[in-house]
């Protein structure tokens, strides 16, 4: 749609060209109503179009919707009605929705041919677009720029641009929408379009997220430039997104990745293949060249994961494929069970899936072969169908499930379906070529079936024979006499003709056979089809030079018949054998060579898979579908051989952060304020690089000064206050977090806008330090490791959580190379700590890492490993520490509570222990167990708690309000609902206990 | 996306057509007539249509053809998925999606396609906000609205469009609230003549009828979790929960839904709840066949085998057959050459069976062809795969809402080839016999 420029005629394909024509004529005389009485089978309707015309003008509301009524069913039948135009026209401002909603249909499928009368139905539009019931404004953008009148197009511009900047995320979909209908009817509004496009991807609705990509996919799929800021955005919007938006994004991010971040193929497979051998080597290579995946790329393929459980078979097929064009190898293979689960779907849907499937199942037979058995073929499956599965089932077939295979194949040759029956001949002659092993097998079974009564399976089976035995050319005379017995019964041409040439290939194993057929067919030749009669000329030539004794007369005389015979092929044929074979002063230089011409060694025909060159259109698409390129079908290009730039993904603050700050930790910032100036001397200089590899030799150097402090540190108390690294005031953690945009929670609120506010994320100065073993002296030989949640902001990532680990050398030997080996899941983010090189006996020493929990108390499960040994350990992280402190004020709290209600609160009535009775000790209970900051509180007997959660930033608020006696009423309020039962447990053991 | 969409009825003739961009000619349909002419069977028309300069894409339900007319690349199944989706509105507004019920309501169809697509561009396609916008017609309805003149279209934009949860509709109030769970299984079988199986998976969905006043929460606990291999979910289930604890917990949509599909592989073990033996022969040179089949309950654990329904498809040479069934009703067409045998329940102390002779065509070959058997059926109160739910909950709600759980088994894609497994055409012992025998 692209292509189509400004007037509208050019919508109308050549098929229409007839009926175009009489509408272009129709546009001209617009109300005349020639066009009814042209077609003279109209006529009839053109009296009721009358009575319409009438209704529509009378004053009652009720004859007017039945009139509509009938006119949309008109147009549903695909009848004219525009003769009724201006009728219908003067009811756009009608109080009646129905009506005006079925008015709008009316217009928008005759504006185009009724320009001038169109345009009285804008003002209107014009006005509705100012409504305040977001609704309406919508629907009006929607019927003004589905008008395809190219005079209004700088009204829609104006509209769409207002639209864009609309507080209701459902207008400013709509506004995307209209993007693509103005674009394709004018496209020299591109640019101004995609600065609207541009404005729009920044939107954070979910709403929005599918339709703008979509229109950034019409207008301008090749400014990629405009995703990179929104990149990590959208993945992590993407699970909330409606489905439709989630197959279009998810398409787009394909190629996107494909253009910005590097293979995560052949390099891998490179040094395994190349270092298998040596494994020593292998390990230092792999070291020295390591592939690492862009957190960014990992977080495209995390995110879209969860899709693959997605009811809607189209969001499934793109993770897919998303996957197939972009996981590394050995991941691709969890695509697989959701796509089987597909061929349970419609027919259709079994059809795209199994298109897609075959594609995928030449390169990597592995990935279907557990399933083969989902391919087998019943008997109620479509033909199209059958032919699939029977082409996925050769293209899984090898040497280990061939003998089952072959059984399927058996049952299916007496099928019916006699097409199929054919079908299944030509897959069993694939798999003979493929797997040798089997090839004789086949070959017999290929021989019996030659006995079948059915002409079509015994014609198909000669042909495959015949192929066969090229491929194979090794003593199969008995085949060769067998199938010249058959000769006389088979009519089918095809197979006549392959067994005619069979007889003269390998005449010489048959010696005296082969004349004897000759003989036959000599007799036969006039009435035989063209194909049998070249054939025929072909054997005769090739007997004259093995067997000239015996066949020179048979020779001459089919020779001769074929001189006159009607067809010109034959007569050419015939006559440049003549001159081929048999010697005579005219013949030249050529007769000599007439056997290495004939009788040259011919390569064997190859069995190919029809999908084999399919793998060059993106999986899923159209064009894939068609094995042909279709009309806006972008090429997925290949990996960039150097990643190109990855900052440009990183996103500034975009705004200073509005709130006061209200410090919860005073003494404790004074306490330790010169350390306080060592972490932002330090903060500085790593917001200085980025956060990537690039700057990973500086985080190297921050975390040496760390553990140099650390003994330090280990000296006070556990227990005690953690004072070490205090709060750090809010501009310095802007310095921390360049690249953090979301630190501005956002909400959605149940009315109009979006609403963005900003919470400070503190560092809990105080709570006492709780120490969890990691792994046992006497499990790890000598080493024990020790694990606490500093509940400082994670410096690594954002979204990770800190935590640091005592590693602490009890052996009476030195331990080498200490550090993290295998992860699970898979998809866990650790920052991992550096290698330790040496750690002494008896010495201790403190790392820190980062974890990214996402929110889950799920363990993350790692190895650490000496140089000797390897031990598997966990580190189940307690549901408050998944949590940041935020700081806000007690109306900012109330606020936000009020919006997590219903399914977000989650309370529960307790009873607390005597002992906790005083606002100190709430306090001190509450921050044991969740790191969370208090809000100041004006009534007494209420204690206010507020964090986020550090993965998602989700909004959790504790609020706890004391009642007399010893009970209380603890509420929780967040998104996160399975986070709010579990801190509701264990705030609830913490408050009870003294 | 999607141009335009036409609906095609069994005889070919287009009863509808709706436009989302300019007006495509339905002459673009001819092409798909031509398709149409060279599939055999209604089934066989390809779903995708390369035409000049549109693509085609059809699926046929309820013996309707609807084809989207489609001008650039889109993903194939993002239409197909869609078309589906405008099937199964039209079937949970109308009850049924016939031509007649599209004819007769096509106003309300065309207000449906419209705010289904905007641009080609899927829009609302939640059937509870599709509800909010567009009122089902009923003929309570339509009363009320020609005595008042109310209308069936909302005002107002659909609260579902714009909240966290767009499936849920706000102000739900019930005066019985109540929470029904369906669990259908069905198997998919092929089973060899021996009653070996040769393959053999399950299809499981847990349908809901929720109707509960206000924000429910609910959780539902299996007993036996792992079995559930592979899942897809109605969007409003909690994935990441599911991921952790194996529990189901959601906010459910208002009224019916699927909550979940799932499937059980052909790596697992199925029980297979029925046997069949049977017997069909044909004899060189008479023109007479015999049939012999019985049916018998297997590994239903107690329960009672219910609506069975045999049909097989007879070799095109049969003319007649004579049968004689212990219990129900057969016919035979001897047109299509289907045989349908209505069993109704089988008990297991008396087997059924249908016994009898078939009459060949005088002077035909033997037919070399046994038929496909296949069975339906349906078993109360058992789910096949054993799938048991554990509990279910519900938060946010004061009220105590009443709970129920049904299971059942059907038999889907369930057929008895005609052969033995063991593989003897092909095997080498043959080989070295056929060779003597060209000898």
């Amino acid at each position: 749609m692209s292509g189509r420029t400004s007037t509208y005629l050019l919508s109308y394909n050549d098929q229409g060209g007839a009926e175009a024509a009489v509408e272009a004529g129709q546009e001209s005389t617009p109300t005349s109503s020639s066009t009814g009485a042209a077609f003279g089978l109209f006529s009839a309707d053109f009296k009721k179009n009358e009575d319409l015309k009438e209704m529509l003008e009378s004053n009652k509301e009720s004859l007017k919707l039945e009139a509509m009524k009938r006119i949309v069913g008109l147009i549903a039948k695909g009848k004219s009605a525009s003769e009724l135009f201006p009728a219908v026209v003067k009811n756009v401002a009608s109080k009646n929705i129905e009506l005006k909603k079925l008015v709008y249909v009316y217009l928008v499928r005759y504006a185009e041919k009724q320009q001038d009368l169109a345009l009285l139905s804008i003002s209107t539009f014009q006005r509705a677009l100012k409504d305040p019931n977001q609704f309406i404004r919508a629907s009006a953008l929607r019927v003004l720029s589905s008008i395809r009148v190219p005079i209004i197009v700088p009204i829609m511009m104006l509209a769409i641009k207002e639209a864009a900047a609309d507080l209701s995320p459902y207008v400013r979909k709509t506004s995307a929408h209209a993007i693509q209908k103005l674009y394709s009817l004018d496209p020299d509004q591109k640019e101004q379009l995609i600065e609207v496009i541009e404005k729009l991807l920044k939107d954070k609705s979910t709403l929005v997220a599918g339709s703008v990509v979509m229109a950034f996919e019409e207008v301008c799929p090749d400014r990629i430039d405009l995703i990179h800021k929104n990149y990590r955005k959208l993945c992590n919007l993407l699970v909330d997104v409606e489905e439709w938006g989630q197959v279009v994004i998810i398409s787009m991010l394909t190629r996107y990745a494909r253009t910005q971040f590097t293979s995560p193929w052949t390099e891998f497979d490179e040094n395994k293949a190349f270092y298998d051998s040596d494994s020593e080597e292998k390990k230092d290579q792999t070291e020295a060249k390591p592939y690492i995946m862009d957190p960014d790329h990992r977080l495209l393929l995390r995110n879209t994961k969860p899709l693959l459980q997605s009811r809607n078979t189209a969001v499934v097929m793109a993770v897919a494929q998303l996957y197939w064009h972009l996981a590394p190898k050995h991941e691709v293979s969890i695509v697989t069970k959701s796509l089987v689960r597909l061929l349970r779907s419609h027919r259709e849907v079994q059809y795209i899936v199994l298109q897609n499937i075959a594609t995928m199942s030449i390169q990597r037979k592995g990935m279907f072969e557990p399933f083969i058995k989902s391919f087998y073929v019943r008997s109620t499956d479509a033909t199209h169908i059958k032919t699939l599965k029977l082409e996925i089932l050769t293209n899984l077939a090898n040497e280990a499930n061939i003998s089952t295979i072959l059984r399927e194949f058996q049952t299916y040759v007496k099928s019916q379906d006699k097409a199929f029956a054919a079908a299944t001949i030509q897959a069993i002659g694939r798999c003979a070529t493929n797997i040798s092993e089997v090839t004789d097998t086949c070959l017999n079974g290929l021989v019996l079936l030659l006995s079948n009564r059915d002409e079509t399976v015994v014609a198909e089976s000669i042909v495959v024979i015949k192929k066969l035995l090229q491929t194979q050319p090794t003593q199969h005379g008995d085949i060769i006499k067998h199938m010249a017995k058959l000769f006389d019964n088979v009519t089918v041409p095809m197979a006549r003709a392959s067994i005619l040439w069979l007889m003269g290939e390998y005449c010489e194993k048959v010696p005296k056979i082969a004349p004897d057929v000759l003989r036959k067919m000599a007799k036969t030749f006039t009435a035989e089809e063209d194909i049998v009669k070249l054939q025929t000329v072909n054997l005769a030539a090739k007997l004259y030079l093995t067997n000239s004794k015996q066949t020179k007369l048979l020779t001459q005389y089919i020779l001769n018949l074929g001189k006159y015979d009607q067809n010109y092929d034959i007569r050419d044929r015939t006559r440049f054998i003549r001159q081929l074979i048999v010697p005579n002063e005219k013949s030249g230089a050529l007769s000599k060579y007439a056997r290495r011409i004939l009788l040259a060694p011919k390569p064997a025909p190859g069995l190919e898979s029809a999908f084999k060159d399919r793998d060059r259109y993106q999986l899923g698409t159209l064009s894939h579908s068609l094995n042909l390129k279709a009309t806006g079908y972008q090429e997925l290009p290949d990996w960039p051989a150097v990643a190109p730039d990855q900052s440009v993904r990183n996103v500034e603050i975009v705004e200073p952060c509005p709130c006061v700050c209200t410090e919860s930790g005073s003494e404790s910032e004074e306490e330790s304020s010169e350390d306080s100036e060592k972490t932002s001397s330090d903060s500085g200089k790593s917001s200085s690089g980025s956060e990537k590899s690039s700057s990973e030799s500086e985080s190297d150097q921050k975390k040496k000064k760390k553990t140099k402090k650390a003994p330090q540190k280990k000296s006070k108390p556990a227990g005690d206050r953690y004072t070490e690294i205090p709060a750090v005031c809010h501009n310095l953690k802007h310095c921390l977090f360049p690249q953090n945009d979301s630190k501005k929670p956002t909400f959605r609120t149940s009315g109009i806008s979006l609403f963005y506010m900003s919470f400070q994320v503190t560092t809990s100065s105080f709570g006492p330090l709780k120490t969890y073993e990691l792994l046992h002296h006497m499990t790890g030989k000598g080493l024990s490791a020790k694990y606490h949640f500093p509940r400082q902001p994670c410096l690594y990532q954002p979204s990770m959580v800190a935590v640091q680990v005592i590693l602490t050398n009890s052996s009476d030997h030195a331990l080498e190379e200490i550090h993290i080996g295998d992860q699970s899941p898979a998809s866990l983010n650790i920052h991992c700590f550096n290698t330790i090189e040496r750690l002494e006996p008896g010495a201790s020493v403190t790392v820190s890492m980062g974890i990214d929990f996402s929110d889950s108390t799920q363990a993350a499960n790692f190895q650490l490993c000496t140089k000797e040994d390897q031990f598997s350990v966990s580190i189940q992280p307690a549901v408050g520490e998944l949590l940041m402190a935020s700081t806000m004020t007690e109306q900012d709290f109330c606020k936000e509570q009020g919006k997590l209600q219903g399914m977000n609160e989650a309370s529960a009535t307790i009873t607390m222990a005597t002992a906790n009775a005083s606002r100190q000790a709430i306090n001190k209970q509450v921050l044991s167990v969740a790191n969370v900051g208090e809000v100041p509180s004006s009534q007494n007997n209420f204690s206010r708690f507020a964090g986020q959660t550090v993965s998602s930033r989700a909004l959790v608020l504790v609020s706890l309000e004391l009642s007399e006696s010893s009970g209380a009423l603890l509420t929780i309020n967040t998104e996160k609902s399975v986070m709010a039962s579990m801190l509701l447990q264990d705030l609830k053991q913490a408050l009870a206990q003294a | 996306m999607i141009h335009s969409l036409f609906l095609i009825n069994a005889s070919g003739d287009i009863f509808l057509e709706k436009h989302w961009k300019s007006v495509v000619s339905r002459s673009v349909c001819d092409y798909f007539f031509e398709a149409q002419e060279r599939a055999t069977e209604p089934e066989n028309v390809p779903p995708v249509i390369p035409t000049p300069h549109h693509y085609l894409i059809s699926v046929l339900r309820h013996h309707i053809y609807f084809v989207a007319v489609i001008q650039s690349e889109v993903p194939p199944l993002f239409v197909i998925e869609f078309l589906h989706r405008v099937v199964d509105t039209f079937q949970d507004y109308f009850g049924v999606c016939t031509e007649a019920a599209i004819k007769d309501n096509v106003v309300v169809v065309y207000e449906l396609l419209e705010e289904m697509l905007d641009n080609g561009f899927p829009l609302a396609t939640e059937s509870n906000i599709l509800k909010e916008l567009i009122k089902p017609p009923t003929i309570l309805r339509t009363m009320v609205n020609t005595i008042t003149g109310s209308t069936n279209v909302g005002e107002q934009l659909p609260t579902g469009q714009l909240s966290v949860v767009p499936w849920r509709r706000t102000g739900v109030k019930y005066t019985n609230n109540e929470a029904y769970f369906d669990v259908v299984e069905e198997i998919d079988a092929i089973i060899d003549k021996s009653g070996s199986t040769i393959t053999a998976e399950i299809q499981g969905v847990i349908d809901a009828c929720v109707k509960l006043t206000g924000m429910p929460d609910l959780t539902l606990s299996f007993m036996n979790p792992r079995l559930l291999d592979d899942v897809s979910f109605h969007p409003c289930v909690r994935f990441k929960r599911w991921e952790a604890e194996r529990i189901l917990s959601f906010i459910p949509p208002d009224g019916n839904f699927r909550l979940l599909s799932y499937h059980v592989s052909s790596q697992n073990l199925v029980a297979i709840p029925v046997y069949v033996k049977h017997n069909i022969t044909f004899r060189e040179g008479s023109s007479q066949g015999r049939f012999d089949l019985t049916l018998g309950p297997k590994q239903t654990m107690g329960k009672a085998v219910e609506s069975v329904l045999v049909s097989s498809q007879l070799p095109r040479g049969v003319l007649n057959a004579n049968l004689n069934p212990s219990q129900g009703t057969y016919t035979f067409d001897p047109v299509t050459k289907l045989l349908t045998w209505d069993v109704g329940k089988i008990n297991p102390q008396k087997l059924p069976s249908l016994k009898g002779t078939m009459s060949l065509q005088a002077g035909a070959s033997k037919p070399d062809e046994n038929p496909t058997i296949n069975i339906q059926f349906k078993i109360q109160q058992m789910a096949i795969s054993g799938l048991k739910v554990n509990r279910l909950d519900m938060y946010g709600e004061k009220y105590k809402p009443f709970k129920g759980i049904k299971y059942m088994t059907k038999a889907g894609k369930f057929q008895i080839c005609p052969y033995n497994t063991p593989f003897t055409g092909f095997s080498l012992t043959v080989l070295t016999n056929q060779i003597h025998v060209f000898r």
